[in-house]
C-alpha cells in the first residue's frame, strides 16, 4: 500500500495486521474452495474455517509486548489508523475466541445452511470485528463496523425458506442500516468541525472547536453516538434484538450476542474515551440514562418471558443480553464523570472485563441451548426441566453460566466482574446508577434462578407428550457431537479457571490499556 | 501449638467442606459404598462435617486465651491485586464461638440426615449443598476481607435457596425465591456501601480498616457507608421492618435447612454488625445507632406478639413459623445490643447470638421431630381441645421441647438468659453521646418484651406438652396414644445442644471471656 504523503512507499507491518487479515484470508479461501468441493466434502470448509481461526488467534502472541501500529502519516502528527495496543489484543483475542467457539457450535449444526456462503460470512464478519478494536480513524472505524456488519445480516437471514429468518434479517438491516446513516451524518459533523479524522486529533480539534462550530460539533458527537447504540442494542434503540435472535439460526445468535457486542463495544470505547474525550460532559450523563434504561429494559422484558412459549430460551438470553449491555456501559458512562486529566482507563478495563466474561460464559450457555435444541426444536425453556437426569454434565454447565451471568457464587468470576462495574460507578460517584443496577442484578437473579432451578426439577412424567412429534422418553438422548462438547467443556473450563483467578480477566482494570 | 500449624488448621477446614461437596457428586471409591449409594453419600457428609468439627476444636484448643484481641492463625495472600482483594484470613475471640457453633450445627445437622434424610431428590445433591453452605458460613467469619466477606456471605445463597426449594415442604417455591430475592437485594446494597468504604479508605482489609477506626474516611462516607452496609445486614438478621423473608423461608424448609438459617446464617448479619461497622465507621454507626435500637425493639415486641397471635387457640398457627417469629424477636436483642455501642451490650449481643444459635437450633430439631411424628406442625390440629400431650405421649420429647422453650424464654441458667440480660444492661448506660431517656424507654420495651416471650412460650408448652392423652389429635380415635420417642440418632444430634445451652448459662464466663478483649478492641476509636 501506498501513502499519498510525498509519494513515499509505506511498509506496512503485516505481522501486526496479521489477526483480521488472516481471518479475512481465509474467508476468501473458504469462499472460492467452495466452489470446487463436491458436497460430500464440504465439512472441510468448517473446519478450514476453524482452523483459520486459531490461526488468527496465534498471530496475537507476537503481538504481545511491543506496541505495533501501522498506516501512519509520515508527516506532521504521525497519527495511525491502525494500532495494535494491548486494547486491541484484548478485544481482538474476545473477538476472534468468540468467533472460534461459535464455529464449534455451528460445525454440526448447518445441516439446513449452505456451507460455503455461512463460514465466509461468519470469517468476513469476524475479519471486520477484530479490525475494529485497532481502527484509529473515523474512517476505518465505520468500514471496519460496516465488514462487521453486514455479512451478520446474511447470516441472520441464511435459513432457507425460513420466514421467520428472514423478517428478522430484514428487521436487523434496516435498523442497522439507519444506525449507520445517522453515525455518517454524525462523522461528517465532526470532520466539518475540526477537518481530521484520526481520533487522537480528533480530540485535539474537538478541544479547540470555533464558536460557530461548537453546535455543529456537539451535534455531529450526539448522532455518532445514537449510531452506536443502535448497533449496541441499547435501549431505546434496542427493539431488533429479540426478533432478530430468535429467527437467527442458533450459532448466529450467539456471535450477534458476543462477537458483535464486543465490536459495537470496543467502537464506542474508542470514540468516547479517545475522540470526544472533550465532551464527557455530554456523553458521560448521556451514556449513564442510556446504561440504566438498557438494563432495566432487557432485563425486565426477560422477567416476562413464559418458559413455555416456543423459542423462549433463545429469547430470554436475547434480552438478558440487553440486560448485560446496559452493564457493560456502566464504567463507559463512568468513564465521563472522571476529572478531566485524571485517566478513563480503570473503567474501560472494567468493561473490558466484564466483556471477557460475559463473552465465556454466555458462549457457554448458547453451546448447551445449541445442545438441548437438538433434542427438542422448541426451544422453549421448559424444555430444560430435569436435564440434570438426562445430561448432568451438560445441566452442571448450564447452572455454572447462568449462575455467572446472575453473578452469584459458585459463579465467582461473574460475581467479581459485577464488583468492578458496582465500585466503577461508586468511584465516579454514580451512585443513583449502582442502585439502578442492584435493582437489576435482583431482578436477573429471578430469571437466571428460575431457568437454574428448572434444570435440576423432576423431569415430566412424559417430557414431550404435549408435542406430537416429540420423542418418547425411553430413547436415549442424542450423542452430543465433538465440536459441541468441545465448545461446552471450553468455555466451563475457562469459566471455572477464572473463578479461581479472577486476576487474568480484572487485571485489565489496573494500568493503562492504550 | 503454633500459629503455622492453626493457620493450615484454618485453611483446611474453610476448604474442606468445598472439596467434600464435590466429592459428594462422584460415585464413592471401593471400600466406603455402603449398603446403597444414598447412605454411602450420607455418610460422607457425616465424615466430612465431623472432621471439619473436629478441626474447630483443635483450632479452639490452639488458640491463644491470653490474646483473644489478637488476629491468631492469620493468613494472607494476594488474591486478586488489581482490585486489591487478599485471601486474609482469621479469627479472633469474636469469630471463635462462632466458627465451632457453625461447625457443630453442620455436623448435628449431617448426622440428624443421615438416619432421618428429608424427604425430596436424591441426597448426593442435599449433601453437596449443605457442604458449600458449611464453607461460605465458616468463611463469613474466618475472612478478614471486605470483598471476600461479600462473596462468602453471596455463597450460601445458592445452597440455601437448593435445599428449601428441593427439600421443603409446602410452598418451598415462592418461600425459596422470597429468602433469595430479598437477601441478594440486601447485599448487593450492602455491596455498594462495602466499595465506599474501600475506594475512600484504600484498602478493602477489615483489620487495617478497623485500626484506622473511620479515620481515613469522611463523616458522609461513613453514614452512607453504614446505611447500605446496615440494611444488607439487617436483612439477613433479619431486623424489623427486612423480615418478612423469614417466617416463610422457615416455615417451608426442611428441619435442618431451619436449624443452619437460624443457627447460622442469621447470625451472619450480626456478626457484620459487630466485625465491619462498629469498627470502620464509628461515626457512621453512632448516628444511626439509635435508630437500630428503636427498629430492635421493635422487632423485639413485634416478634413477641406474633407468636402470641399464632400461638392462640383457632388461629390455625403453624409451630414452624411460630419459632421463626421467635428468632425476630431474639434477634431484636441481639441488634440492641449492638446499637448500644458499649462493650457490655455488643458482649451481651454475641453471647445472643450463640445462644439463640444453640436453642432455636435445638427447637427446629424437636419440631422436626413432632412434625415426623405427627405429620403435621399445625398448632391447632396437634393440640386439639384441650393439648397435644407430648408428656404422656413421648416423655423425653415433651421434656426436651420444655426445655428448648423454657431456654428461650431467658431463664436464669441457661444460655438465653445471659445475653439478653446484658444486651438490656447495655441499653441501661449507652455508650456517650446517645440520648439515655431514649434507650431506657428502649431497655423498658425489651423488659415487656421478655414477659410476652415467657407468654408465649408456657403458651407453647400448655398446649403442646400438657393435655388431656385421650382426646389429641383432633380426628383420631380417642384412644391413649404412645409416640416413638426420642431416638437414639435424636438423642445424639441433641444432646450436644442441651449441654451447651446449660454450660453457657451456668459458665458464661468461658464466652464473655473469650469476647470481652475483642469487643474492646473493635470498639476502640468510638469510646
Amino acid at each position: 500500500m501506498t501513502a499519498p504523503a510525498g509519494g513515499l512507499i509505506q511498509s506496512v507491518d503485516w505481522i501486526a495486521l496479521a489477526p483480521p487479515a488472516i481471518t479475512a484470508v481465509v474467508a476468501l479461501l473458504v469462499l472460492v474452495a467452495d466452489l470446487f468441493l463436491p458436497a460430500v466434502r464440504k465439512p472441510l470448509l468448517g473446519q478450514a474455517a476453524v482452523g483459520g481461526l486459531v490461526l488468527a488467534g496465534l498471530s496475537l502472541l507476537p503481538l504481545l509486548h511491543a506496541g505495533r501500529a501501522t498506516f501512519c502519516l509520515t508527516t506532521g502528527s504521525h497519527d495511525c489508523s491502525y494500532v495494535a495496543d494491548h486494547f486491541t489484543l484484548v478485544i481482538q483475542l474476545l473477538v476472534l475466541g468468540g468467533a472460534l467457539l461459535v464455529a464449534l457450535l455451528s460445525l454440526n449444526s448447518q445441516d439446513d445452511l449452505p456451507a460455503g456462503e455461512f463460514w465466509f460470512l461468519l470469517l468476513s464478519s469476524t475479519a471486520g470485528a477484530a479490525l475494529l478494536p485497532a481502527a484509529r480513524d473515523l474512517a476505518t472505524l465505520v468500514i471496519a463496523l460496516e465488514v462487521a456488519s453486514l455479512p451478520a445480516f446474511a447470516l441472520v437471514g441464511l435459513k432457507r425458506g425460513d420466514r421467520l429468518s428472514s423478517e428478522a434479517a430484514l428487521k436487523f438491516f434496516l435498523s442497522s442500516v439507519t444506525a449507520t446513516a445517522v453515525m455518517l451524518l454524525g462523522v461528517s459533523f465532526v470532520y466539518g468541525a475540526t477537518g481530521t479524522l484520526h481520533l487522537a486529533a480528533l480530540a485535539d480539534g474537538l478541544g479547540h472547536t470555533p464558536r460557530q462550530l461548537d453546535t455543529l460539533a456537539r451535534t455531529g458527537v450526539a448522532l455518532t453516538l445514537v449510531g452506536f447504540a443502535f448497533k449496541l442494542a441499547a435501549a431505546p434503540f434496542h427493539f431488533w434484538v429479540p426478533d432478530t435472535y430468535t429467527g437467527a439460526p442458533l450459532p448466529v445468535a450467539a456471535y450477534l450476542s458476543v462477537v458483535g457486542k464486543a465490536s459495537g463495544f470496543s467502537g464506542l470505547i474508542l470514540i468516547t474515551v479517545i475522540a470526544f474525550r472533550h465532551y464527557a460532559d455530554v456523553w458521560g450523563p448521556a451514556l449513564a440514562v442510556l446504561a440504566a434504561l438498557t438494563m432495566t429494559v432487557g432485563n425486565t422484558a426477560a422477567l416476562r418471558q413464559r418458559p413455555g412459549h416456543p423459542r423462549s430460551a433463545v429469547r430470554l438470553l436475547a434480552w438478558s443480553s440487553v440486560g448485560q449491555a446496559g452493564y457493560l456501559l456502566v464504567p463507559l458512562a463512568a468513564a465521563g464523570y472522571v476529572g478531566p486529566g485524571s485517566d478513563p482507563a480503570r473503567h474501560i478495563g472494567a468493561t473490558v472485563s466484564y466483556a471477557l466474561m460475559y463473552g465465556v460464559v454466555n458462549l457457554g450457555a448458547f453451546g448447551v441451548a445449541a445442545l438441548v435444541a437438538r433434542t427438542s426444536a422448541g426451544n422453549r425453556i421448559a424444555d430444560y426441566r430435569g436435564l440434570y437426569a438426562t445430561r448432568p454434565l451438560a445441566a452442571l454447565a448450564m447452572a455454572f453460566f447462568l449462575l455467572c451471568l446472575a453473578g452469584l457464587p459458585p459463579g465467582i468470576v461473574g460475581l467479581f466482574a459485577k464488583v468492578v462495574v458496582f465500585s466503577s460507578a461508586v468511584d465516579a460517584g454514580l451512585g443513583w446508577l449502582a442502585v439502578v443496577m442492584a435493582v437489576n442484578v435482583v431482578i436477573a437473579l429471578y430469571y437466571y434462578l428460575r431457568w437454574t432451578a428448572l434444570l435440576f426439577a423432576q423431569p415430566d412424567a412424559v417430557p414431550t407428550g404435549a408435542e406430537a412429534g416429540g420423542a418418547p422418553a425411553a430413547v436415549p438422548a442424542l450423542r452430543a457431537p465433538v465440536s459441541l462438547t468441545a465448545a461446552i467443556a471450553l468455555t466451563a473450563v475457562v469459566g471455572l479457571v477464572l473463578s479461581g483467578a479472577p486476576q487474568i480477566v480484572l487485571r485489565f482494570t489496573s494500568g493503562t490499556l492504550f | 501449638m503454633n500459629d503455622t500449624f492453626l493457620r493450615w488448621v484454618l485453611i483446611t477446614l474453610l476448604v474442606l467442606p468445598l472439596f467434600g461437596a464435590l466429592g459428594a457428586l462422584f460415585p464413592a471409591p471401593p471400600g466406603l459404598r455402603g449398603r446403597n449409594q444414598d447412605q454411602a453419600v450420607l455418610r460422607h457428609g457425616v465424615s466430612i462435617t465431623g472432621i471439619v468439627l473436629l478441626l474447630t476444636v483443635i483450632l479452639a484448643a490452639g488458640f491463644d486465651y491470653a490474646h483473644p484481641a489478637r488476629m491468631q492463625a492469620s493468613t494472607d495472600l494476594s488474591w486478586i491485586s488489581s482490585l486489591g482483594i487478599r485471601l486474609h484470613l482469621g479469627v479472633d475471640g469474636v469469630s471463635l464461638p462462632l466458627l465451632v457453633l457453625t461447625a457443630l450445627l453442620t455436623f448435628l445437622c449431617a448426622l440428624y440426615s443421615y438416619f432421618k434424610m428429608p424427604e425430596g431428590p436424591s441426597p448426593k445433591g442435599f449433601v453437596a449443598l449443605l457442604l458449600v453452605l458449611e464453607t461460605g458460613t465458616l468463611a463469613t467469619f474466618a475472612v478478614l476481607d471486605l470483598m471476600l466477606f461479600f462473596l462468602a456471605f453471596e455463597m450460601v445463597l445458592i445452597p440455601m435457596y437448593f435445599l428449601i426449594a428441593r427439600w421443603g415442604g409446602e410452598g418451598r417455591d415462592r418461600a425459596a425465591f422470597r429468602f433469595i430475592l430479598y437477601t441478594v437485594l440486601g447485599s448487593v446494597i450492602m455491596l455498594l456501601g462495602l466499595l465506599l468504604i474501600g475506594l475512600k479508605a484504600g484498602t478493602f482489609d477489615m483489620v487495617a480498616l478497623a485500626s484506622d477506626n473511620g479515620s481515613k474516611l469522611s463523616h458522609t462516607t461513613q453514614l452512607i457507608a453504614v446505611l447500605a452496609i446496615g440494611i444488607g445486614l439487617a436483612v439477613k438478621a433479619p431486623m424489623w421492618p427486612l423480615h418478612s423473608w423469614l417466617p416463610d423461608a422457615h416455615t417451608s424448609a426442611p428441619t435442618v435447612g431451619s436449624v443452619l438459617l437460624a443457627g447460622v446464617l442469621l447470625k451472619m448479619g450480626t456478626y457484620g454488625f459487630v466485625r465491619i461497622i462498629l469498627p470502620v465507621a464509628p461515626q457512621g454507626a453512632h448516628t444511626f445507632a439509635p435508630y437500630l435500637a428503636a427498629f430492635a425493639v421493635v422487632g423485639i415486641i413485634y416478634g413477641s406478639l406474633a407468636c402470641l397471635a399464632i400461638g392462640r387457640q383457632g388461629s390455625g398457627g403453624d409451630l414452624k413459623r411460630l419459632i421463626a417469629y421467635s428468632s425476630v424477636g431474639h434477634m431484636g436483642f441481639v441488634l440492641l445490643g449492638i446499637a448500644t455501642l458499649t462493650p457490655t451490650g455488643v458482649n451481651g449481643a454475641l453471647f445472643a447470638n450463640v445462644a439463640h444459635g444453640l436453642i432455636t437450633g435445638l427447637l427446629f430439631f424437636l419440631v422436626g421431630a413432632i412434625k415426623d411424628r405427627y405429620g403435621t406442625t399445625d398448632l391447632d390440629r396437634l393440640s386439639g381441645t384441650t393439648g397435644a400431650a407430648l408428656y404422656g405421649a413421648a416423655p423425653r420429647l415433651g421434656g426436651l421441647l420444655a426445655f428448648g422453650a423454657v431456654a428461650s424464654l431467658g431463664l436464669p441458667g441457661l444460655a438465653g438468659f445471659w445475653g439478653e440480660m446484658l444486651a438490656m444492661f447495655g441499653s441501661f448506660h449507652p455508650a456517650a453521646g446517645l440520648s439515655r431517656p431514649a434507650y431506657l424507654t428502649f431497655m423498658g420495651l425489651a423488659a415487656f418484651g421478655t414477659l410476652l416471650t415467657a407468654a408465649y412460650m408456657l403458651l407453647v408448652v400448655r398446649r403442646v406438652c400438657m393435655g388431656e392423652p385421650t382426646a389429641a389429635p383432633t380426628g383420631q380415635p380417642a384412644t391413649p396414644r404412645m409416640l416413638a420417642d426420642v431416638q437414639g440418632y435424636e438423642f445424639a444430634s441433641w444432646t450436644p445442644l442441651v449441654a451447651l445451652t446449660l454450660l453457657a448459662g451456668l459458665w458464661p464466663a468461658a464466652l464473655l471471656g473469650l469476647t470481652d478483649p475483642a469487643v474492646h478492641a473493635l470498639l476502640g476509636g468510638s469510646r
